[in-house]
C-alpha cells in the first residue's frame, strides 16, 4: 500500500521528521515501510515564473524566445515547447538548478538533470520552462499538464515562489507492507493512527458531519439481504442531480499518489474512501435497478454474469450477489456488473459500502479467477463498524465536492451488531511472557495511544471493533512490547533443565553416505522431487512396474511438474545431461533424495518417503568404480558382511549385461549398473554412464559405528596362488564365495590377482588367478593343515567345471 | 723394516685420499690390510726380524695399521657426504609441477549451510527432528492455527494431493508432531524440504528447504528468543553482527517478529548488497500461540516457548553471494566445485 506522507499529516499535523525517521520509526512499531519516494527529490532552483513576452527566434522554425518574470527579475528563455502563451504561470528552473527527468516521461535519472545557461542556435537561454514529467511526476496524478508541452500554473499563483511548494511536491510517497493480521491498516486513518501511537502525538481522524436533504432514502429504495452470513452489514445512501465534474486537484494528487488514476469526482471520491477508511464502496445507477430494489443473495448454479470489464463469470450457489428487482447487477465484493454500471449519464445513484464474509470473498474470487482491489480488502475480514462511517464520509465529499444531491437518511441493515472485545489483561503475566520489567502505568499509556481502554474493574482491555487481531493476552503483549520497542526487550538465553542435542542417527548415516560419495570424488546435487509422468517411458520402466505406481499433484506447476517421484534417476540423470551439454568432462554426483511410495492409490495415508543415496558418473568411471564407493560406503558404516551383486536384477533402464543388484545378508539394498545406451541416448549424454542407488531404509539396519579391536596378527600367513581355467559362464563371485566357503576359520582373504580371456585360452574359458592367504590367530599354521584346506576348496572348484592350470 | 713399513704407509695414505670413489677405498684395503696384503705381508715376514725387536715392529706395524684404517673411515664417511650431495643435486624437481590430486567431490551449498546450522544448534542443546514430506493438511495448517479459510492458506499456495493431504509447505508440521508426543521441555530444530506453488524464477523455487527451531519450557520469554537468535546469528555471521527484530505477523506466534542482521558484508554501513539499509531480513520467529499449544496438548498457562523458521537456500544465497537461486538445482559441476 503506497500513501503521500501529506495525507498521514492531515490527521497527524504534529508530525515532524524525515522521511528516513519515520521509516525506521514505524518499521520498528510493526508498520513496516518498504520503501519511499521523495517527490521533490533531485528538484531544485524551480520557482513559478509569468512569460511577458514571446518572440519568434531568428535562426530555428521550432523556437521562441521567451522573456519571464520571475519575481526579482526578467530572464530570457529559449524553448521549444508549443503551448506556453504571454501572461501563463509557469515552472522555471532557474540556471544551476536541477529537474528530475526529461520531458518524454522515461526512468527518471538517479541525480537528475542538471539545469545551465547556454545557447541554442545562438540566442542567449538563463534557464528552462518545466513539463510536469521533467518534474518528475505524470499526467495521472496532474490531470491538467498537457500532453506535450510545459505546466501551466493557475492564474493566482503568486510569481517567484516556489514551485515545488505550489505544486505540492515537497512530499513523500511511503510504500507499506502491512500484514494480513492487520486490516484496519489497510487504511491511511489506520495508518496514520499508527503513526500517532508511534511518535505519541495526537490524532485526528476526519470529521464526519452529517449530510442530505431533507428527503428520506427509504422512499426511493428498498434493500434486503437474505444471507445475512455472508454479508453482516448493508448500509445504502443515495446522491441525486449529479454533476460529473473532474475532482479537485488535492484529491487527484493523493490518489495518484497511491497509486489510483483520477477519473471523474464520483469514481474518485469512492476510491479516496476507499483509501482512507480501508471499505470498498460500489456505486449502481439508480435508473438501472429495477424495481428501484437491491436484493443481497446467493446466485443459482449454473448462473453466467457479465462484469464491468466486460468478461462472462459462471457463477454458483456459493458466490453472493447484488440483485435488483429482477437481476444480478453485482457479484458482491468482487465487482459491479455491465448492467448496472455508472456512466457519463448517471442522474441518481446508490452507494453502497457493505460487509462480506472474507473466506468466502477469497474462494469466490478465486473460483470466478477475478481479485479486485475491492476483494482484496474484504477477503481480510472488515470490520462492519466502518461501513457506516465510511459511506458518510463519502456523501460528505459529494456535497463538499459539489458533485450531487445527498438524499437524506441511510439504508442500514446490521442485524448483529459486532462490539467490542473484552480481553484479560495481567501486567506481571505481560512482563513474565517478554522477559521485561514494564511498569503497569506504561503499558496502559501504550493502550491509550492505540484506542485500547483498560477496564478498572475487570482488569480487562476493551479492544475496538477494527483491531479484530486482538483476542489473547497474548495479543495485548504484542501490543505493549510493539510500544515498549522490540530492540529495548533484554536478550537472555533459556534457563531451566539443560537437554542434550544430537542427531538423529539417519541423519549420521547419511552423512557418512556423503563423506564417502565425496572422497571418491562424487558432488553432491539436488533436484525436485516432482517431476514428470513421461520420466518412466524414457526410462524404459515396464508396465508393470510398480515404480510407475505415482502420486499425483492435484494443483501441479504443469505437467513436468506433477507426480513425485518413485525413483531418484530421473533427477541424476537430468543432472548429468545438463553437464554433458555444457561440455564438463568426467562428471560425478551423487543425491540424497527421497522417494514417495504409496501404499494405495488415490493416496489415503501418508506415503512411504524412503531416502535413496543415488550416484551417478560419466568419463573416466566404471562399473567396478561405482562398486568401489559402495563398499567403501559399507566399510565406512560398519557393514562387514561380503555384499553380493546378482546379475539378474532386471532393469531395463541398465545394460542387460552391466547391472546387478546389491544383496547383504540376503536383502536387496540396491542395485547399480551402465545406463543403456538408448536411455542415455534419451538424455543426449554421449558417453557410457554409470548408476548406483542404495535404498538406506533397507540398508541402515545393517549400519553401526560400533567397533571392537581384534588385535593385530602375530602368526605368520600362508599364502597359495591358485591359476585355474573357468568356464565363461561362472563369475568369480561363485569362484569367491566357493573359497569362503571352504576356507574356514583359517581362511584371511583371497584376492583376485589376474583374469584373461583370449589366444591360450580354449574358447568358452577364461583364464583366472588368485592368491589365497591363510592365518592362524593362535599358532603358526603347518603346511598340512593348510593343504588340506586347500584340497576342499580346489575339490570343491572342480565341481564347477573349473580346472587347475599347470 | 722399519722403512719399508714407513714406504707402505706412505703410500696406502697417498692412495687414500687421492680416492674419488667408496668402491675405490675397499680395492685399498684390501691391498694393504687384506689377508694377502702389503701390510699383512710384513706381519707375515716378522719370523725374519729379531725377536728383542719383534715387539716394536709389531706396534710400529699396528700404529700404520691403525693409522690406514682412520684415514680409510675418514675418507669413507667424507665420500659417503659427497655422494649424498650429489645425489641431493640430481634429485632437484620443479615444485611447482601440477599437483595429482585424489579429485574428492564437493558439498552442496545447501548442505554445508544445513550443516552449519545444525552444528550451531546442536552446541546449544537443540535436538534435529525430521518429519514427513507429504504431510496431512490438518499437521501442516490446522494444529498450527491456520484453520479452514484462512488466507495464510492462500499466500502460502500450497500444492495438494487431495483435501486431507498436502506438500508440506514449511517445517513446523514436524513441530506440532514433536509437541503431539508430549516429553517436555522441548528443544529442537526441523530441517527439510517444502513446497510452495512458486513459478521458479532467479528468487523463487516451487520447492526449498527450511530450517525451523522450538523451545518450550517453563519461563521461557521473548528475551530468551532475543537472546538465542543472536547467539545464532554470531555463530552463523561473525562475532561483530548486530541484530534488530521488528514486529511481523504470523498465525503460529504471538508476538511475532522478523529478525534482521547487520549486513556482513558492509558492516551495517549501507551497500548494494543490504540496498543501501544496512540491514539483511535473515528470518521469522515469535513466542507459540497459545491457540497451537492448546491443539498440540500442551497448556499454556505453565508452558510457554518460542519458534523460528529460516530458508536454507536464503542462508546459502546470501552466504556465497549466490544470485541465481536456479544454479542451486541445476547441479552444473563447475557451480557446484567452488564450495
Amino acid at each position: 500500500m503506497n500513501t503521500a506522507l501529506s495525507w498521514i499529516k492531515a490527521y497527524v499535523p504534529d508530525l515532524d521528521v524525515t522521511p528516513q525517521e519515520y521509516t525506521d520509526a514505524m518499521t520498528l512499531s510493526g508498520t513496516k515501510v518498504e520503501g519511499y519516494q521523495c517527490l521533490d527529490k533531485n528538484l531544485e532552483k524551480i520557482v513559478v515564473g509569468q512569460i511577458d513576452k514571446i518572440e519568434r527566434h531568428p535562426d530555428a522554425d521550432k523556437l521562441i524566445i521567451c522573456q519571464v518574470n520571475i519575481g526579482s527579475q526578467s530572464i530570457q528563455i529559449v524553448t521549444g515547447a508549443p503551448n506556453v502563451k504571454e501572461g501563463d504561470k509557469v515552472p522555471v528552473v532557474l540556471d544551476g538548478g536541477k529537474v528530475a527527468g526529461g520531458h518524454d516521461g522515461g526512468p527518471l535519472p538517479e541525480d537528475g538533470i542538471k539545469i545551465k545557461k547556454g545557447r541554442l542556435r545562438g540566442v542567449e537561454s538563463n534557464g528552462m520552462m518545466c513539463s510536469i514529467e521533467e518534474l518528475g511526476s505524470s499526467r495521472d496524478m496532474y490531470p491538467l499538464a498537457p500532453e506535450s508541452g510545459i505546466y501551466i500554473l493557475p492564474e493566482d499563483t503568486p510569481v517567484g515562489a516556489d514551485a515545488i511548494e505550489v505544486l505540492g511536491l515537497h512530499d513523500t510517497v511511503f510504500e507499506y507492507e502491512i500484514t494480513s493480521n492487520r486490516v484496519d491498516c489497510y487504511s491511511v486513518v489506520g495508518i496514520a493512527r499508527e503513526a500517532a501511537a508511534t511518535f505519541n502525538k495526537p490524532f485526528y481522524p476526519p470529521v464526519v458531519a452529517p449530510t442530505g436533504n431533507g428527503e428520506d432514502i427509504r422512499d426511493y429504495l428498498k434493500v434486503s439481504v437474505e444471507d445475512t452470513q455472508l454479508c453482516p452489514r448493508y448500509c445504502a445512501r443515495m446522491v441525486k442531480n449529479i454533476k460529473l465534474a473532474p475532482s479537485p486537484e488535492w484529491m487527484q494528487r493523493r490518489l495518484a499518489a497511491s497509486g489510483i488514476r483520477p477519473i471523474n469526482n464520483l469514481v474518485d471520491i469512492t476510491n479516496y474512501v476507499m483509501e482512507e477508511y480501508g471499505q470498498p464502496m460500489h456505486a449502481f445507477d439508480y435508473d438501472q435497478l429495477a424495481g428501484h430494489e437491491i436484493v443481497v443473495k446467493r446466485a443459482k448454479d449454473g448462473d453466467v454474469f457479465q462484469t464491468l470489464d466486460g468478461q462472462e463469470r459462471k457463477l454458483d450457489h456459493n458466490v453472493l450477489m447484488i440483485n435488483d428487482g429482477e437481476k444480478e447487477v453485482g457479484i458482491a465484493g468482487i465487482m459491479g456488473g455491465e448492467n448496472s454500471k455508472i456512466t457519463d449519464d448517471v442522474k441518481t445513484m446508490v452507494f453502497e459500502a457493505a460487509c462480506f464474509d472474507g473466506v468466502n470473498i477469497r474462494l469466490s474470487a478465486k473460483k470466478i479467477g477475478l481479485r479486485t482491489d475491492a476483494s482484496g480488502k474484504f477477503e481480510k475480514g472488515l470490520d462492519p463498524n466502518n461501513a457506516q462511517a465510511a459511506i458518510d464520509r463519502a456523501c460528505q465529499l459529494v456535497e463538499e465536492l459539489g458533485a450531487g444531491e445527498v438524499v437524506g437518511g441511510i439504508i442500514d441493515i446490521y442485524p448483529e451488531k459486532r462490539t467490542e472485545k473484552r480481553i484479560p489483561f495481567d501486567a506481571d503475566k505481560v512482563n513474565s511472557l517478554l522477559g521485561t520489567h514494564i511498569s503497569r502505568e506504561d503499558m496502559v499509556e501504550y493502550f491509550g495511544r492505540l484506542e485500547l481502554k483498560v477496564d478498572e474493574q475487570t482488569g480487562e482491555v476493551i479492544a475496538p471493533t477494527f483491531r479484530q487481531d486482538l483476542e489473547r493476552p497474548a495479543d495485548i503483549a504484542e501490543e505493549v512490547a510493539r510500544f515498549f520497542g522490540y530492540d529495548n526487550i533484554p536478550t537472555t538465553l533459556p534457563s531451566g533443565e539443560a537437554t542434550t542435542g544430537g542427531l538423529p542417527y539417519k541423519l549420521r548415516v547419511e552423512e557418512t553416505a556423503r563423506n564417502i560419495a565425496e572422497f571418491c570424488g562424487f558432488s553432491e546435487s539436488m533436484t525436485y522431487s516432482f517431476e514428470s509422468p513421461r520420466v518412466f517411458d524414457r526410462l524404459q520402466m515396464q508396465e508393470d512396474c510398480r515404480l510407475r505406481r505415482a502420486i499425483e499433484i492435484f494443483n501441479p506447476l504443469g505437467e513436468d511438474f506433477s507426480i513425485m517421484r518413485t525413483t531418484p534417476l530421473h533427477g541424476m540423470l537430468g543432472s548429468l545431461s545438463t553437464n554433458y551439454n555444457r561440455r564438463n568432462k568426467n562428471v560425478r554426483l551423487y543425491e540424497l533424495a527421497n522417494i514417495y511410495l504409496p501404499e494405495t492409490l488415490p493416496l489415503e495415508k501418508l506415503p512411504d518417503e524412503r531416502m535413496q543415496f543415488v550416484l551417478g558418473a560419466y568419463g573416466e568411471v566404471d562399473f567396478f568404480d561405482m562398486k568401489g564407493v559402495i563398499e567403501e560406503f559399507f566399510d565406512k558404516t560398519g557393514m562387514s558382511k561380503k555384499p553380493h551383486y546378482d546379475p539378474r536384477s532386471g532393469k531395463p533402464w541398465l545394460h542387460p549385461g552391466r547391472q546387478a543388484n546389491v544383496v547383504y545378508e540376503g536383502t536387496v539394498i540396491g542395485y547399480l549398473g551402465e545406463v543403456h545406451p538408448d536411455v542415455a541416448d534419451s538424455y543426449k549424454i554421449g558417453e557410457k554412464t554409470y548408476v548406483a542407488v542404495l535404498d538406506m531404509p533397507a540398508l541402515i539396519p545393517y549400519t553401526t559405528y560400533d567397533r571392537r579391536y581384534e588385535g593385530l596378527a602375530r602368526y605368520p600367513a600362508v599364502t597359495r596362488d591358485i591359476s585355474m581355467v573357468v568356464p565363461k559362464t561362472v563369475m568369480v563371485g561363485q569362484i569367491e564365495d566357493m573359497i569362503v566357503q571352504r576356507g574356514g576359520k583359517i581362511l584371511e582373504s583371497c584376492q583376485l590377482f589376474d583374469i584373461y580371456e583370449g589366444a591360450q585360452i580354449v574358447a568358452g574359458y577364461k583364464s583366472v588367478a588368485y592368491s589365497i592367504t591363510f592365518r592362524a590367530k593362535d599358532r603358526t599354521l603347518e603346511d598340512k593343515e593348510v593343504n588340506a584346506v586347500m584340497e576342499k576348496i580346489l575339490h570343491g572348484l572342480r565341481g564347477m567345471g573349473i580346472e587347475l592350470r599347470a | 723394516m722399519k722403512e719399508q713399513l714407513e714406504k707402505i704407509k706412505e703410500e696406502a695414505l697417498r692412495q687414500i685420499e687421492s680416492s674419488e670413489a667408496l668402491e675405490r677405498l675397499n680395492e685399498i684395503r684390501v691391498a694393504y690390510l687384506g689377508k694377502k696384503g702389503e701390510l699383512t705381508s710384513v706381519l707375515k715376514g716378522m719370523k725374519n726380524v729379531a725377536p728383542e725387536d719383534r715387539p716394536k715392529v709389531g706396534q710400529m706395524v699396528n700404529e700404520a695399521r691403525e693409522l690406514i684404517e682412520t684415514r680409510l673411515e675418514e675418507t669413507r664417511q667424507a665420500l659417503a657426504k659427497k655422494a649424498r650431495e650429489a645425489q641431493m643435486k640430481a634429485e632437484v624437481i620443479d615444485v611447482t609441477l601440477p599437483a595429482r590430486k585424489a579429485n574428492v567431490g564437493h558439498r552442496h551449498p545447501n548442505t554445508i549451510a544445513l550443516e552449519e546450522l545444525e552444528r550451531i544448534f546442536v552446541g546449544m542443546g537443540y535436538e534435529v527432528v525430521e518429519g514427513p514430506e507429504i504431510e496431512y493438511d490438518e499437521y501442516n495448517f490446522t494444529k498450527l492455527n491456520i484453520p479452514e479459510g484462512h488466507p495464510a492458506k492462500d499466500e502460502q499456495d500450497t500444492f495438494y494431493i487431495n483435501k486431507d493431504i498436502v506438500l508440506r509447505t514449511q517445517t513446523s508440521p514436524v513441530q506440532a508432531r514433536t509437541m503431539e508426543k508430549g516429553k517436555l521441555p522441548i528443544r529442537m530444530i526441523s530441517p527439510g524440504r517444502v513446497f510452495r506453488s512458486d513459478e521458479v524464477d532467479a528468487t523463487h523455487s516451487p520447492s526449498f528447504h527450511q530450517v525451523e527451531g522450538l523451545v518450550i519450557d517453563k519461563n521461557i520469554t521473548f528475551a530468551d528468543l532475543k537472546g538465542t537468535l543472536a547467539e545464532f546469528a554470531r555463530e552463523l555471521f561473525g562475532e561483530d553482527t548486530k541484530v534488530k527484530f521488528r514486529p511481523h505477523h504470523f498465525p503460529f506466534t504471538e508476538p511475532s517478529a522478523e529478525m534482521d542482521v547487520s549486513c556482513f558484508k558492509c558492516g551495517g554501513k549501507g551497500c548494494r548488497f543490504c540496498k543501501g539499509t544496512g540491514w539483511i531480513e535473515i528470518l521469522g520467529c515469535g513466542m507459540v500461540h497459545p491457540h497451537v499449544f492448546e491443539m498440540c496438548g500442551i497448556d499454556p498457562e505453565i508452558y510457554t516457548g518460542f519458534a523460528f523458521g529460516v530458508g536454507l537456500e536464503r542462508i546459502a544465497l546470501l552466504k556465497y553471494e549466490i544470485d541465481d537461486m536456479r544454479l542451486l538445482y541445476e547441479n552444473d559441476i563447475r557451480f557446484l566445485k567452488q564450495f
